[in-house]
């Protein structure tokens, strides 16, 4: 015995060939399971890139730089007559009051150009502002008052360090002379930064520094309410005719197979699809919600459909013997009993579907929600556009400002998008059964 | 009369018909000699059925009527639907509520008209589905015969040259535009290619580790983590292949003195294999979920370490399965829109260099479509037939695929 063991130990597993080998085998081992980590670390760290920036470019978005100025409410430009008609003062020329106040900061600013680069300082948009204090107090008018105007975008831009002061002047859009002026704005304390609630209650507009997501957010709204009132009821009532009445037969399997290939069509073919039947056939307005929400029903019936399938077949088949025992009718089974039972489910996976289709964007481009629209919706017919598409229409728009409202309204929405998926995950944990 | 009075005078007509449907039958219910009588808002029911089943169906035929082409004039037309159609309608309604109250008896099987009509919504509900495929297959497929009556089949799947933008004059030169697809195909392929080797590898191994190694902790964790990823949405990805990851591919290709465009078929491809990522993983998580645990035993109990059990007895048990997720991967890159859209080019060029920009059918589908639309002009009608091929290809690859992963499933059940 002992002298077999011995024996061993020279050619058998304990020889230093089987040893080396096996460290070799070993180290294989870890190299392996290391790449397998790095794998998924690398997916990681594209994640952590991905989400670092778009934080990093946007949320700037959510401040804004403002100039303070003293305006002085001059009765004989806004209201002239001295009636306080209120449609004359809607009309009024509030841009004078702003240009009036930027002269007597700068009274040596002469000449026509160097006095527009001056009143450029200021966003274009300053005056409504100001139309909006006279008319909710019309006591204003004759009076001064230091007021924070909404600041021009390349003036915001500088303020926020994107504009590198130490450019050649040629190349950067804050010129050497509007840097001494808002110098001296810095210096006085004019200069302040404030939060930016016109980016959650404007519409798009033309100007980066007014623009905003509001209209974007009512129409995505619009738009999923239609697709969820569409799509949710089809979906669930395809369900369960497959999972609970359908015989095997030609029907039943063409749905089937329909269904699981609709699931994989590319998103933009619905969009043709919506074009073709829904704008070309039917006659349905372009650009409005309602369209796109039939277009993204169509798109999010497979996931919904899919989702309720598996919900309902995880519901055991004793719960339909007992109904069926106690003399309900097929139709009372599903509908009283497993319907509720596998609503979670159901839920969850409408949730997932109504999520993907908040964040799609190319059926809408087909469907003419590009275009640019600067009132906020008022309806499920009014032209609209939606969040992902005024993240498009925004990222392709040439100045440096709005890459930072891109940024911005890409956090709004995957915000949105983490609150829905949560949600879901909530629902999910909280009322799912394991039977 | 106009739509929402109609319909307020049908709902409350129908209202009645409940009320009155459950009373009758609740009255009568004493004289049953039957045991088992329906409940009495079964009888309601079946009255608001009798009294909504006509309308619905004369203004479904009056809808058909309406979007057909008649040959009736403007004001006559205006009459039958402001005048006729309605006295129709209510009367139709009426006379439904009138018989159907009539018929009430204890004795009448009115669960089985209840569930007959809901058994036909079911499977009108179902029937959506197809509907919507026949949908898509129709509407391509009109503008697609149409396109190809002006520009010759060969041209499209042969030519080399695709600059659709038909000038304004019909004497300019290259007015006809040239419609030769090659170029976006090849295009479409090579960005197809450079997502797939990103996804590929990263997806598998980490869907390996997830599975073979990590503890049920760390999956807990990472899991989801990835499934982020999945989430974003499209146009997210696009942004920032755009203008993060395309100008980093062209600073770095600066500073090592290679010529890489901004807008690098690479940056996309990267982008769209990153978006990929998850969707590889958790197909692939499943099939290898699917080896059965007894292979892997044997290939202990044979003393192989746990890498060499995953590569030789895993993974190739799994191929068939793996093969089928690659497969619907590339149909989910190919039809991907918003990241080339926004990271691509739209110039349509014939190169395998992944360094310079090219553009794809999707991006040129939407570059067609956006903005003014003819719908006789052989630029809009290129779209339709670009979608064609896309749906057409996407479709075999998914059937492929699904046969694949069937196939596979057998084997083990």
């Amino acid at each position: 015995m002992t002298d077999q063991a011995q024996k061993a130990v020279g050619n058998g597993w304990q020889s230093e060939k089987y040893i080396k080998n096996l460290a070799k085998r070993k180290r294989s081992e870890r190299r392996f399971r290391l790449t397998g980590l790095l794998a998924i670390l690398t997916a990681l760290t594209l994640l952590a890139i991905l989400l670092f920036s778009i934080v990093s470019k946007g949320y700037s978005a959510f401040v804004q730089t403002t100039i303070t100025l003293d305006i002085t409410f001059t009765e004989s430009v806004i209201d002239p007559n001295g009636k306080m008609d209120p449609a004359e003062l809607r009309t009024a020329n509030y841009a004078k009051l702003v240009q009036d106040a930027l002269r007597e900061k700068f009274p040596d600013v002469k000449g026509r150009r160097d006095l527009r680069k001056l009143f450029s300082l200021v966003s274009n948009d300053a005056d409504s502002a100001l139309r909006e204090m006279v008319e909710n107090d019309p006591d204003l008018i004759g009076k001064t008052v230091s007021v924070d105007l909404i600041a021009g975008d390349d003036v915001d831009m500088l303020n926020k360090g994107y504009i590198d002061r130490d450019a050649v002047e040629d190349d950067r859009r804050v010129k050497d002379q509007e840097l001494v002026w808002l110098d001296k704005l810095e210096a006085d304390g004019d200069i302040k930064m404030r939060f930016n609630s016109g980016f959650f209650t404007n519409g798009d507009s033309r100007e980066p520094e007014k623009a905003g997501i509001a209209g974007a957010m009512v129409g995505s709204f619009y738009t999923i309410i239609v697709t969820m009132l569409i799509s949710f009821p089809i979906g669930v009532m395809t369900a369960i005719y497959l999972e609970e009445f359908a015989t095997k037969n030609k029907l039943t399997d063409l749905i089937e197979v329909n269904i699981n290939n609709l699931a994989a069509v590319p998103s933009i073919v619905f969009g043709l699809l919506g074009l073709a039947i829904f704008l070309n056939f039917a006659h349905l307005p372009r650009s409005a919600p309602v369209v796109g929400g039939l277009t993204l029903a169509l798109m999010t019936l497979p996931t919904i459909i899919i989702a309720a399938r598996a919900a309902i077949r995880a519901v055991p088949d004793s719960i339909r013997q007992a109904a069926l025992g106690l003399g309900a009718s097929k139709q009372q089974a599903a509908f009283h009993h497993i319907l509720p039972l596998s609503m979670p489910g159901i839920l969850t996976g409408t949730i997932i579907g109504l999520s993907q289709a908040l964040g799609e964007t190319a059926p809408l481009l087909m469907i003419g929600m590009v275009a640019f629209i600067a009132d906020i919706p008022g309806g499920f017919t009014d032209p609209a556009t939606v969040m992902p598409v005024q993240i498009f229409l925004w990222a392709d728009s040439p100045e440096r400002a709005f890459v930072e409202k891109t940024s911005g309204a890409i956090m709004v929405l995957l915000g949105f998008l983490i609150i829905l998926n949560a949600f879901a995950v909530v629902l999910r944990k909280k009322f799912e059964r394991r039977w | 009369m106009s739509f929402y009075p109609l319909l307020i005078v049908l709902l409350l007509m129908s209202a009645v018909g409940y009320w009155f449907g459950s009373k009758k039958a609740l009255n009568t219910v004493r004289k049953s000699t039957n045991f088992i009588t329906p409940r009495p808002h079964q009888f309601g029911l079946y009255v608001v059925i009798w009294a909504l089943v006509p309308p619905v169906i004369l203004s479904a035929i009056w809808g058909m009527l309406q979007v057909a082409p008649l040959q009736i004039e403007a004001g006559t037309l205006r009459q039958i639907d402001q005048v006729v159609f309605p006295v129709l309608l209510l009367l139709a309604t009426g006379a439904g509520l009138y018989f159907a109250i009539l018929r009430i008896n204890p004795d009448l099987r009115v669960r089985r008209t209840i569930e007959g009509l809901v058994y036909v919504i079911l499977i009108l509900a179902s029937i959506i589905s197809i509907l919507t495929t026949v949908g898509i297959v129709l509407s391509l497929l009109f503008e697609t015969i149409q396109f190809f009556g002006k520009v010759p089949m060969s041209e499209f799947f042969f030519g080399l040259n695709w600059s659709p933008q038909t000038a304004l004059r019909a004497d300019q030169v290259g007015s006809s535009g040239a419609f030769g697809s090659v170029p976006l195909f090849t295009g479409t392929l090579l960005i197809t290619f450079i997502a797939m080797c990103v996804a590929v590898p990263l997806g598998l191994l980490s869907a390996v580790y997830m599975t073979e190694y990590a503890s049920s902790k760390f999956r807990a964790v990472v899991k989801p983590l990835l499934e982020i990823l999945a989430g974003i949405p499209t146009v997210v990805y696009g942004f920032f292949a755009a203008l993060t990851v395309g100008v980093f591919f062209r600073d770095l290709g600066d500073s090592l003195g290679i010529d890489v465009v901004s807008e690098s078929a690479l940056a996309a491809g990267v982008v769209m294999g990153m978006m990929i990522i998850p969707f590889v993983s958790s197909l692939s998580d499943d099939i290898i979920m699917a080896v059965p645990q007894s292979l892997r035993d044997g290939s202990y109990g044979l003393g192989a370490t746990k890498s060499e059990t995953i590569r030789k007895v895993i993974l190739p048990a799994a191929l068939p399965g793996i093969v089928g997720a690659v497969l619907l991967a590339v149909s989910r890159a190919i039809g991907e829109t918003m990241i080339v859209v926004m990271a691509a080019g739209f110039a349509a060029n014939l190169t395998a260099n992944p360094l310079q920009a090219v553009t794809t059918v999707t991006v040129q589908i939407v570059g067609l479509l956006v903005g003014d639309q003819e719908f006789d002009s052989a630029k809009t009608l290129a779209a339709f037939a670009l979608a064609l091929v896309l749906f057409i290809v996407t479709l075999c690859l998914n059937v492929i695929a699904l046969m694949v992963v069937r196939k596979y499933r057998e084997e083990y059940d």
